[in-house]
């Protein structure tokens, strides 16, 4: 079988698990599609976690920005995990505690205010359709590299499978999709990397190969062989970085209190037993992120040091066949600036912009670029989510390889697009129809809501995934941002304190989501010419930009409820019976 | 009634008081580990050799992410063991949990 035959039978294969799943797991009352009945085992959930947490992202774009990034790629394996430490320790188990649906849920009662719950409510709107066009955009790029079919087509075949278990099963057809995502994406992600660090290193473990010798006689470790070859090329070394510490570290601790505050995890913890379970549960989660995360850094290394290897100084004409098919693809460009036939790579850009080609051929039949060619000697664009995609090529691993990679990709970006849904329906049905506008409806009519609403966000975030906004990748700094500076930090004083009153929530969360949004806006739209580290405020850039938002929550929060009126003593009660985990008791159950 | 009722009013701070000093150790060790030798110290750290790596870059995108692992564990096993001591842990069998 060729390598599209066997995309479409894995491809489909899944789906087919997928959308069998979702009908065995009917969701038949708002609690299971809320919450998925509160009876998820915590290893399940902690599979369910990685799946929904780990994104088109994590697994086709970010070894691909590590092996260019080298050691500043570290804010994003750090940050994105180390969330998990917060979210562990500071919310999981209180807010399971607490036993809600929801995250404004929480807010809303907490702060015994419906403003504070519809502030809660637009933030995690905000902050979940930011990230879930990318996700569809992740699901149509797969469908047409790997099948080609039209990304349009492919954003929509997306749609109607997670139409089908979102709708039918909510978080308990979600879950256990989930679940069966993880294990479908962990393992494309493995096989790959197994295969490359035993070609590069002999060593089977890339998070050991990584530290190995390069199996090729010389005796030298990756990483010292990687330095030594990009210093020479004119790079900075690999394993020293380029931005400042203060941006590292700021963008380290946004991405990280982002993670902690981003709905569609949060909620993943109230679908366990009880606080021990959602303790528990959330180290799982973070050992199977963990899994993919200490591998990305190996991946992102070898596909580096096996790129420059293969295409620097190589003639045109000998060059490996997945470069040609990458540059039909147009994700890879060369502009042979010195007419020697041969391909040149070094840092700086090769030519101005994305490469666009001309109709004709060059003389070697490469793709002609006919962008305006930039100063320097580097001839080679390389779009860097190929990496990922293309190291099963570039190590010449048989095509079922490549087919599970693709079934892996699909998996990510479903998954995560799946767990997205479910809290912008979930926070729309419960949160404004229910618990704001119609506080009458029986839970039937709510569940319908809730359909309803799921299947209006899947059009939208399909129509977002079909006419994606120019900017959606440099909106991920909104999505964590936006997170950081509102939510996070609500929920957290909402648990450790209990002088936290409504005043003081309500203007922290506006205060952070303000400010956060204006200086992004700023330098990513109005003034991005003027987006360098003289104008950032202490030298943070955007991305970071949430970690000032953050603290700039708590300081308002704290100060303004200190001369407002003291917090209710039901509330009060509320606060210290969270912090004791005896009793979880959800309400209406069985 | 009245022990009952000391224990009762009296338990709850105290496993508070011995959870946020868990908490607190544990968030200690995770900025230390992410933020002090992943960032600050990683320029002196990465003079030193480590099975292959820079130990300072080896914190960074390795060390830092397997002791954010064990240190979630370590968590749930010691709150586990406060939740018993200061007797305020659920047990789905016992007769107190309501509604089953």
């Amino acid at each position: 079988m060729d390598v599209q035959t066997l995309t479409y039978l894995f491809v489909g294969l899944s789906f087919a698990l997928y959308i069998g799943i979702a009908v065995w797991s009917r969701a038949a009352s708002t609690r299971e599609f809320y919450v998925a009945g509160g009876h998820v085992h915590p290893i399940a959930n902690g599979m369910a976690t990685a799946a929904d947490w780990m994104s088109a992202a994590s697994f086709i774009s970010m070894a691909g920005i590590i092996a260019f990034m080298g050691y500043d790629g570290t804010v994003y394996l750090m940050g994105w995990t180390g969330g998990y430490v917060l979210l562990a320790l500071l919310l999981a188990p209180y807010l399971r505690k607490f036993g809600q649906f929801t995250v404004p849920d929480f807010i809303g009662t907490r702060y015994y205010s419906n403003t504070a719950r519809v502030v809660a409510v637009v933030s995690l709107i905000l902050v979940s359709f930011t990230y879930i066009a990318g996700q569809m955009r992740g699901v149509g790029i797969v469908f047409s590299q790997f099948l080609n079919v039209d990304i349009n087509l492919g954003v929509i075949i997306g749609m109607a499978v997670v139409f089908m278990y979102a709708v039918l099963g909510g978080m308990k057809g979600i879950t256990y999709t989930q679940v069966a995502q993880y294990c479908v994406l962990i393992f494309a992600y493995m096989v790959p990397a197994i295969f490359i660090s035993l070609l590069i290193t002999d060593n089977p473990v890339p998070q050991f190969g990584l530290g190995s010798d390069v199996a090729d006689g010389s005796g030298m470790s990756v990483l010292d062989k990687l330095d030594n070859t990009l210093v020479g090329l004119g790079f900075g070394p690999y394993t020293e970085g380029s931005k400042s510490t203060v941006d590292v570290f700021a963008i380290t601790l946004a991405l990280m209190v982002g993670t902690a505050g981003l709905p569609h995890v949060i909620v993943r913890f109230f679908t366990v037993p009880n606080v021990a379970d959602a303790r528990r549960s959330a180290g799982y989660a973070l050992l199977f992120i963990a899994l993919l995360y200490t591998t990305a850094p190996a991946v992102g290394a070898f596909a580096r040091l096996n790129f420059v290897e293969t295409v620097h100084d190589t003639p045109y004409s000998e060059i490996d066949p997945w470069f040609r098919s990458w540059e039909d693809i147009g994700l890879i460009g060369w502009l042979d600036k010195n007419h020697d036939g041969t391909i040149q790579y070094g840092p700086g850009a090769p030519f101005e912009g994305r490469p666009s080609f001309s109709e004709v051929r060059g003389l070697l039949d490469e793709r002609k670029v006919v962008n305006v060619p930039a100063a320097g000697p580097n001839e080679v664009y390389v779009d860097r989510d190929i990496m990922v995609l293309a190291n099963p090529e570039i190590a010449a691993l048989p095509g079922w390889v490549i087919a599970l990679v693709a079934a892996g990709a699909v998996a990510a970006a479903l998954s995560t697009a799946a767990g997205l849904l479910l809290v912008i329906s979930a926070s729309v049905s419960h949160d404004l129809i229910k618990n704001t506008f119609a506080r009458q409806i029986t839970d039937r009519q709510e569940l319908l809501y809730a359909r309803l609403a799921a299947a209006v966000a899947i059009g939208v975030a399909g129509y977002l995934g079909i006419n994606p906004p120019g900017f959606v990748a440099q909106v991920v700094a909104f999505a964590f941002g936006l997170a950081a500076a509102s939510l996070f930090p609500a929920i957290m004083m909402g648990i450790f304190s209990r002088r936290m009153n409504r005043e003081g929530a309500i203007a922290g969360m506006l205060a952070g989501l303000v400010f956060t949004f204006c200086y992004i806006v700023y330098f990513k739209f109005i003034a991005p010419e003027q987006s360098n580290a003289e104008r950032w405020w202490f030298g943070i850039s955007p991305e970071g930009i949430g970690a000032l938002g953050a603290l700039l929550n708590f300081t308002v929060a704290t100060v303004v409820s200190r001369f407002t009126a003291n917090v209710p003593e039901h509330i009060r009660s509320l606060v210290e019976s969270i912090r004791i985990p005896r009793g979880t008791d959800a309400p209406a159950q069985h | 009634m009245n022990d009952r009722d000391n224990a009762q009013s009296d338990g709850p701070k105290a496993y508070w008081r011995a959870n946020l000093k868990l908490t607190a150790v544990l968030l200690a060790i995770w900025f230390v580990v992410s933020f002090g030798f992943g960032i600050l110290l990683v320029e002196p750290l990465n003079r030193i050799a480590f099975f292959g790596f820079k130990l300072g870059f080896w914190w960074a995108q390795q060390g830092s992410i397997y002791v954010f692992v064990v240190l979630i564990f370590i968590y749930t096993v010691c709150m586990h063991r406060l939740d018993r001591k200061y007797d305020v842990h659920e047990d789905p069998d016992s007769p107190e949990r309501r509604g089953d």
